[in-house]
Parts: C-alpha cells; structure tokens; sequence
C-alpha cells in the first residue's frame, strides 16, 4: 500500500496531537455495491489526506467513485446496497469507521459538513431559509429561537446575501440558483466545521455565477483555516482553486500531484489525455483529440491497470499488474514532492 | 450525485470502441450481452420474487378453480339434501369429498360452493380490472396528453366520480337492478371504478409527454395518434399495471361486501360473497358455514395484493 | 458575412424582401417544391427575423386570465448559412433552448419569421411542415430522456423511415439503420438492444443517428454533450464536425461551454435575456468583443490551466439575471453592467456595427447591441 499523504505533508512525531497530522486521512477505502448485474465494485483501495487550511480537489468522470468517497467518509451511503469492506477513515487520527452512529452523528455537520451539488433539493422547500440555517444552532448549541435566527441572518450576510434580514424568511424556490448555493454554504459553515466536502458545488450554476461562488468558497476556507475537499469533474473549476489535486479512476486514484504540476506535466496518461481533450477558449485547436473507447463498467473493471483497454501506451504488463502508486521524480531523481501516478510508464508520461 | 447511475445501471459495454479519427473500430471484447427490455428486467426480477411465486401459484390455482371447477369436485353445489342438514359439521380427513368442509344449512357441499364460488368472484374481479383499466386510460390518457379545456372537463367528471362512496354508489346503482347477473356487477364496480386508473394514467402521461423522445418524435413530425401509442402508452402502461393489479383484490373484495349485503349477484348464483352472508345466520350453530367462504375471500384479495406488490416491485423500483 | 439589416424597431420587422422570396403559404406543393431546393453552400439557408416568444402567465384554476408574460426569446434576427456551424451561447434563462423549439417549430412563434428557403415556417402547417420537418433535425441534450426507454435501438432510428416512408423503402430499412449505427462509431450488431444498456456517449451518438436518418440539412443541438464525460465529449465533438464535412450539414449549435462552442463554430452568438447581445465570428467574439457581457462571460470561463489563468482579468459580475418576466428597461445587461448609464435605461441598443467601428477594417467591426461598445481582449493573458 502506498500512501500518498506521506509525501504530501511532513511526517510528523507519533504522540503529538494535531499539529502536523493530516485533519482527514482515507486509507485503503473499498466500497462496492450489489446490483443486478453483480458486484460493481466503486472505490477500489483510495487514499488521500487533507489537512487544516489545504483545499484537495478529486477530478473524475461518473463512475470514478469521487463521489461515493466522500458518502462513505460523511456516512452517508447507502448500506445496503453499499458495503465498505476494507479501509480505514481517520479523522484527526480516529477511525470513523469503528465509531457508534452516535459518535459518527456528532462529527457529521459539527466537525465535516458537506455541500450537495443541487441545492434546491437539498433544501426543505417548506420551511423557510432562516428557520432551517437556524435549525442548526438550535439542534446543536440550543440556542433560543429568536437567538438563532439572529445567527442566521448573520450567516447570510457571511456569504453575501444581499438584504439578509429582510430575506430571512423567504423560501428556497424564492431564491435563484446561485443564491441557493450561497446558502447551502452558509449552512455548512454553521457550526465552524474542520472539514468542509463540496461534491460539485457549481456545476448546476451558470459561468458568470460559479466564479461567485467559487471566489467565495475560497475566501471562507481561509478566513476559516478549513480543509476542503472539492469533488469534480471540471478541470477549468479545479485550476482555479485546488492546492493538489487527486485524480481517480474507476474507483482508484491513478494521479496525485499539486495543482501546478500537474497541468503542466501530467504523469499518466489518462490525465494526459483529459487535458488534451478539452477544447481551449483562447485559441483555435484542430481536431481534439478523443480517448479512445468508454469508461468501465464497475461489475467487469479490466484486469491490471483499469486504464488499459484506453491507453495509447498499454503494453503487456498493463493488462496483467495493478500498477502500485509510484513516487514520481525529475529525470535525474530529484524529488517531487506529493507526486506520484499509478502508472508503470510515468517515467516514459512525464518525461516523454 | 452522478457517481450512483452506476450503481443502478449497467452502463459500459467495454467491447465499444470508436476511434478517434472516426474511423469505426468493430468491437472485439467479450461476447455482446443480449438485448434487454424494460420487461425483461422487470420479469427477471419477479421470477426470484418468493412473493411473486407464491401469490402466482395461487393465482393460477383459483384461476383453474374458476374455469374447470368439475377438476375439483364431482358435487354439485345445488345439490340440496336436507337430510345432511344436520350432519353439517366437516370431516376433516375426507379431503375433497363432497362432505370435507360439511354442509351448509340448505344441505349443499360446502366444499362444492366454495370450488364453484370462485367463479364469481374472479370474474367480477378480472372483469372489472379490464374494463377500469381501458376506461381509466383512454380517459386519462386524452385528459394528460391534450391538456387546456379537455383536461379539466374530465378531471372534474372524475372528481365528481371519485366523490361518490364506492360500496354506497356501487349499492345504490344495483339496486336499480332487478336481474343482477355477473356482467351487471361488472358494469356497475367498473362505472364507478375507473377514476383512480384515470388519474394514475394522466399523471403518468402528464410526465412522459415532456420528455425529450417525445419531442424528439413531434420533431421528426410524428402524428398525434403515433406518439401515443409508440411512446406514451407503452411508458405509461407500468404504474397502470401496478395500480390495476392491486386493485384487483379490492374488487373481488367489493364483490362479495355487495353480495354479503344482498345487492351483488342474485341469491340464485353461488358466491362466497352469498355463502358468508347465509352462514352468518348459523354462526351459533355451525360457524365454519361462514368462515370457510370468509377465508378464501381472504386469500383470494390477499393473493392478488401480493401479486400486485411484487409486480410494483419490479416495474417501478422507486415507488418501494 | 453578408450585411444584415437588423433591427429591433417593429416597423421594420419585414426583411429585406428582396433577398427573401415570400411564397403564398396555401400553395402547398409550391412550398413543398421551393423546400426541397438545395441551397448553395455559403448561401443564408435559414433566415431569423425579430423573432419573439412570449409565454403567458395565467392566474386562475377554471378561468384563466393573462397576469404577465415570461419573455423568452424577445426579437432575436440572425442568419444561419449553408455548411457552417453558427454557436448561440447564452446562461440559463438567456432563451437559447427556446430559440432551438421555435426553430423546429415545436413551439409557435408569438411574433417574427423564421425563413427556410425563402419559406416562412412559423406559418406553415400540413404537408409543407412535414417536409420542412425532414430536413431540420434536432439533437437533444440529454441523452438519457431522448431515447424512449421501451423501444430498441432499431425502432428509434427507424422511426424517422416510419414517419416519412418516402425516405427509405420498407425492405431497406434494416440495413438503413444499420449503416447509420456504423456511421456513428456503433457497432451494427447492437440494433436489437435497448437505450439503458448504452453509456451516455453512446446514447447521444443513437440520438445523433436518429437525427441523421432523413438526410436533414440542418441539424440543431442543443447542448449536445454538455451531459456527458469531458473524456467522451471529445468523442462526440469529433463525431459531429466529421458527420458535417460528410454530409454537408448546418449547425446551430447550442451550449453554454464557451470554449466547446469555439471549438466547433464558425461563428457565434451571445444571447442575454431573450435578446441577442453580440454576434460574429468566432475570432470577433474571442477575440475582439465588444460587448461588455461577452467579456465577462469570457472571463469567467475556468480555464484548465493554472498558469494562463493568473495573467487574466477576471470579471465577476454582481448579482443574478433578471427575470424574464420583468425585464430592465433599455438595456438588459445594465442591472448588471459595470458601464452602465441613464442611456442604457431609455434607449434599447441596437444590434449594428458600433458606430465607432463603422467602415473600419478591424475584426471589432461587428454587430453588438451596446450604447459603449469598446474591445477588449480578456482571455490572453495581460
């Protein structure tokens, strides 16, 4: 097993509490899943950490298992059909997966809260904003009601809702989208939270209104000192926010590196090609160039490297061997700190 | 969360490939899976189903009772001999003899009344949920599909259906009848019957009429007439087949509540509906002359709500 | 590019009749005839003028009465030629999707004409729409909803054969659609399956198969891969420019993707509000707007590239788009417009070669509805 945030951050004494030690490490996660077809097996051994005040982006397409991750370190996945046979989740070096739903109740929305890609079906569309943003204060500090709703308004004008004492009272569907989103910020932020997970936070919103929001998420994590872990599949999105940046395949990390690099030298080819593919805005390209063939089915992954039945560079070994999470270095052997690819050709990626 | 599709799906056939320049690459990978419709998924889930296989079991049992009751018993069941009036109580051992289940007060073969009383009920009970599902959906589907002025004529014409109380409607229209055989049963239960279908059928249709085949259909310059039959009738047929087949029960059901009640099939026919009502006089004396028809009303109406469970089950798993 | 006279004074809403031949709409074979014409290539072969669609919002459950009217599309001219793909890009709510339905005339026109072949199809019924409807196809954005679930691949694509028989003979059919699959980068063995054992991508290349399948010459897309992986949108993007060489196709192609809509257009239009803001080609838009709600959608496009991304100016806007029922008064883009004037809220720019720019030779010479057109280049690095 090959641990990546042993790179990412400076390994720090046994003993001394916080300081150093990730805020949220993933070790070795496998999920999967009963279905018609068979087992479709959706996280296959993922690892990564985050720590205080770092923002981790995990880029993948549907099917990556990004998303079913972050369910399962929130506890939120369906079990059944889900199960979670391997792997360890350790939030300030305890595993959540050993705890009581009731300790697991107490972390969930006070120490990690998520934001849902669409907002308006995660809000109660009969009760009004204020009342569910101060539901937060009630259920978990007791606050009086009159109290709470003082809260709430001041959450709202946290995350810059125009006018927030005389909307406190309106409804979700009273609100546009990117509003909306604002507020389901405001509600994860209620409490302060360490960790804050953001499965797609702007992908409903139009372009003009995900810069907005995305400026935003950003300013708060700092003020904040939070981690962040931002779930996507827009690489355009994750550019601008991301200090490393996972990226997963069929249930598996394939490339882990800071956000710099990797746009400038991505060591496995699927990335390569993930970036090879989008078209530019600010020039003119010829024919994209297309990955081959689609992504797996979860019940039948491809023997060795998942990758491999789309890979230009797949060779024998590719189709036989899992490849491990190497370390990737500079040509001469420098190191490169948190990198690392799931490739048996990162040399040959990285370097050409 | 796009990442849970997956899970519900199958999603990738791995052996399609397209390249990138477009030339086409024949796929090469495994061997292709067969073609799977919807109802055929659907009947592969009810096969490993134990509610669906037991309810179908004694579907089809009551069903062969109904067409072939001489298969059961050589006794008729208007057979009446006094004499064994007294003797009325069952010889439990004498397993489908006439006197298996004793006689009732006439001197009849319970047994016989019961083979022969599933006739009645499975008719009424078949009959009705045809002719509400017909009337239901053609109702329902001209009222979802056309929308404006003919939809809220009929949604008002079924709400003014739907406000009348089934059993005391249902009650009222016999009781105009003097001659009440089967079909006029049928009639009357499917007259008063057909708003629920209707609703679940405009609703259903309501939904598919915006999606985007539809209009991919009205772009190609499909006919009115071709776009409900090719692709809202076949979409909206699921939640009208499960709403009909548990609805089944409750007819069956209703049956025999009217007959009990001395309006459903005339005193001449053999219903367990009849049979329940005559044997309540014997309670005292000769209880199982009620409870025997009581109990096979039982599993019948039971038989056909587990049916329709395990079919709902199949045909729209969110509805669980 | 062909001078257009555009402008969004009712009076002058006829076009120019001289270059549009106007054909009595109750002579039907004459329409049908006029139809099934080819258009040379670069030839304007659908023409919209002032187009309008307003829908109304009623109050009232058994007799309704007219409160307001939603704005969809509020006088929308552009023309779209023969052999290019022509973008319209636009936020939600801007009436781009219901551009796409008035043109496949699936929705009716409240005002304005949309000329095909010099025929009016918002006026048009029976066998002339039927022919019109052969020849303009649409592809649909999410191709999870435009494939019925209860039909098999065949059926779908053999549909259109159904619908005009005169296509393809009925023995023909089969091998047909067979070859369409083929066309499309699917294997013709998988004409007996069902949608949902397809992917996505593979689902919108059925759709774009279907599509193909009378031979149209225009074809609509309306955000055609925006519901799809980036890895298979590339795929698809490649698929449709090669079926365009192939068979001679023109596209409107509708996204709200600036940089997929570049990739594949010719020219583009910004759509904002039901009104068109700014058009031209793909170089103009990009690279010269003059309009200042292009430049900020252009610089709000996350570029996947961390290093371009730090030089740029970045321009965020304040505030949501206005609703449609109640729109700004003059100018739309004003509420939120960082130039904005008193000018802007009585006077309705025009959509015209800024007056600055008139008879200049510079790629900023091209039509954009603002009172203060002025260039600016946002999506190079400073």
């Amino acid at each position: 097993m090959t641990i990546i945030d042993e790179m990412a951050e400076s390994p720090a004494p046994d003993g001394s509490q916080d300081t150093g030690r990730p805020l949220l490490e993933v070790r070795d996660l496998h999920v999967e899943f009963r279905t018609r077809d068979g087992v479709a097996k959706a996280v296959n051994g993922v690892n990564y950490s985050v720590a205080a005040g770092e923002t981790l982006a995990v880029l993948g397409e549907s099917g990556s298992g990004k998303s079913v991750t972050a369910q399962a370190i929130m506890g939120i996945l369906d079990m059944p059909p889900g199960r979670i046979p391997k792997g360890e989740i350790l939030f300030r070096g305890q595993d959540m997966l050993k705890m009581s739903g009731e300790e697991r109740r107490k972390i969930r929305g006070r120490k990690i809260a998520m934001i849902f890609q669409d907002a308006l079906s995660s809000l109660n569309p009969v009760l009004s904003v204020g009342y569910q943003l101060g539901e937060m204060f009630r259920v978990h500090q007791g606050l009086s009601k009159k109290d709470a709703k003082a809260k709430a308004i001041e959450l709202m004008d946290r995350v810059k809702i125009p006018a927030a004492g005389d909307r406190v009272n309106d409804y979700p569907h009273q609100f546009s989208g990117g509003m909306r989103q604002r507020i389901m910020i405001a509600m994860a932020l209620a409490l302060e939270p360490d960790l804050i997970i953001a499965d797609e936070p702007t992908t409903a919103l139009d372009v003009t209104v995900q810069a907005q929001v995305m400026d935003l998420l950003a300013e708060l994590q700092r003020e904040y000192n939070m981690g962040l872990i931002l779930i996507t599949h827009d690489l355009g999105v994750v550019a601008d926010v991301a200090d490393k940046i996972a990226v997963m395949y069929a249930g598996r990390i394939v490339e882990h590196a800071p956000v710099h690099e990797l746009y400038k030298r991505p060591a496995h080819p699927y990335t390569k090609g993930l970036l090879d593919s989008i078209p530019r805005l600010d020039q003119k390209g010829q024919e994209l160039y297309a990955i081959k063939g689609l992504p797996p089915n979860l019940t039948r992954i491809p023997s060795g490297c998942a990758f491999n039945p789309r890979c230009p560079q797949a060779q024998d070994i590719c189709r036989t061997d899992i490849p491990p999470l190497h370390p990737v270095t500079e040509r001469d052997g420098g190191e490169l700190v948190g990198r690392s690819s799931a490739c048996h050709f990162w040399k040959e990626t990285i370097h050409g | 969360m796009p990442d849970k599709t997956v899970e519900k799906k199958v999603e990738a056939l791995p052996g399609d490939t397209a390249s990138t320049a477009g030339v086409v690459v024949t796929d090469a990978g495994p061997a292709p899976e067969k073609a799977r419709s919807l109802w055929s998924d659907a009947w592969h889930d009810l096969r490993r189903n134990p509610l669906f296989l037991i309810s179908a079991v004694l579907i089809v049992f009551l069903l062969v009772m109904s067409i072939w009751p001489g298969l059961f018993t050589s006794a008729s069941p208007r057979d009446a001999d006094l004499a064994k009036h007294y003797l009325g109580k069952p010889n439990w051992g004498h397993f489908f003899a006439p006197d298996w289940l004793g006689y009732d007060v006439q001197g009849r073969s319970i047994y016989a009344r019961v083979v022969y009383g599933a006739r009645a009920s499975i008719t009424v009970g078949v009959g009705v949920t045809i002719a509400v599902t017909i009337i239901g959906t053609f109702i329902g589907m001209i009222a979802g599909y056309f929308g404006g002025w003919t939809d809220t004529l009929l949604s008002r014409l079924t709400d003014i259906f739907l406000g009348i109380p089934f059993l005391l409607g249902a009650l009222v229209v016999l009781n105009s009848f003097d001659n009440r055989t089967v079909w006029v049963v049928i009639m009357a239960l499917a007259f008063l019957g057909w708003t629920q279908i209707a609703r679940v059928a405009r609703g259903a249709v309501i939904t598919i009429k915006q999606a985007d085949y539809v209009v991919a259909a009205k772009a190609l310059g499909a006919s009115t007439s071709r776009i409900l039959v090719r692709h809202i009738l076949p979409n909206a047929l699921a939640p009208i087949i499960v709403v009909a087949t548990i609805a089944l029960g409750g007819y069956i059901a209703a049956e025999a509540t009217l007959s009990f009640l001395g309006v459903g099939l005339g005193d001449t026919a053999v219903s367990w509906g009849g049979d329940v009502a005559r044997g309540r006089e014997q309670l005292r004396i000769a209880p199982h002359t009620l409870i025997i028809p009581s109990v096979m009303v039982s599993i019948t109406v039971l038989s056909f709500l587990m049916f329709g469970d395990a079919v709902r089950n199949a045909l729209d798993p969110k509805l669980r | 590019m062909a001078e257009l006279s555009k402008t969004d004074e009712p009076q002058d809403a006829t076009p120019n009749v001289s270059e549009v031949e106007v054909v009595d709409a109750n002579s039907e074979s004459e329409a049908v005839a006029a139809i099934e014409a080819p258009v040379e290539r670069g030839e304007p072969i659908l023409q919209v003028r002032n187009l309008v669609k307003h829908f109304p919002l009623t109050q009232g459950i058994l007799f309704k009465r007219q409160v307001g009217a939603v704005k969809a599309v509020d006088g929308v001219s552009f023309d779209l030629y023969q052999g290019e793909t022509l973008g319209i890009v636009g936020e939600s709510g801007c009436g781009k999707s219901t551009v796409a339905k008035l043109l496949m005339t699936l929705e009716r026109a409240t005002a304005g004409e949309v000329f095909y072949k010099g025929q009016d199809i918002t006026r048009l019924s029976g066998r002339a729409l039927k022919a019109v409807r052969r020849n303009i196809q649409m592809v649909f954005q999410d191709p999870y909803t435009s494939l019925n679930p209860r039909m098999t691949v065949g059926d779908i694509i053999g549909e259109p054969f159904d619908i005009h028989p005169e296509v393809a003979p009925k023995g023909d059919r089969r091998r047909k659609v067979q070859e369409l699959l083929d066309v499309v980068g699917l294997n013709p063995e998988y004409i007996n399956r069902y949608p949902h054992q397809f992917s996505g991508g593979q689902r919108q290349r059925i759709g774009i198969a279907r599509g193909l399948a009378l031979n149209p010459e225009i074809i609509i897309c309306d955000e055609p891969v925006s519901a799809l992986d980036v890895s298979v949108q590339a795929q698809v993007i490649n698929l449709m420019e090669r079926l365009q060489d192939e068979f001679n196709l023109s596209y409107l192609f509708i996204a709200h993707d600036l940089s997929i809509v570049r990739h594949i257009s010719d020219r583009v239009g910004v759509m904002y509000l039901g009104k068109m803001a700014e058009i031209g080609t793909d170089e103009q838009i990009y690279e010269h707007p003059t309009h200042p709600y292009t430049q900020a959608l252009l610089s709000a496009v996350p570029v996947p590239d961390p290093e371009a991304r730090e030089g740029r100016e970045r321009i965020i806007l304040t505030g949501d788009v206005p609703s449609p029922a109640n729109p700004p008064s003059g100018c739309r883009f004003r509420t939120r417009c960082w130039k904005a004037q008193d000018k802007c809220a009585q006077e309705v720019p025009l959509l015209a070669v800024p007056e600055r720019f008139q008879g200049e030779d510079t790629p900023a010479a091209h039509e954009s509805a603002c009172h203060f057109a002025e260039e600016k280049d946002v999506i190079h690095a400073a």
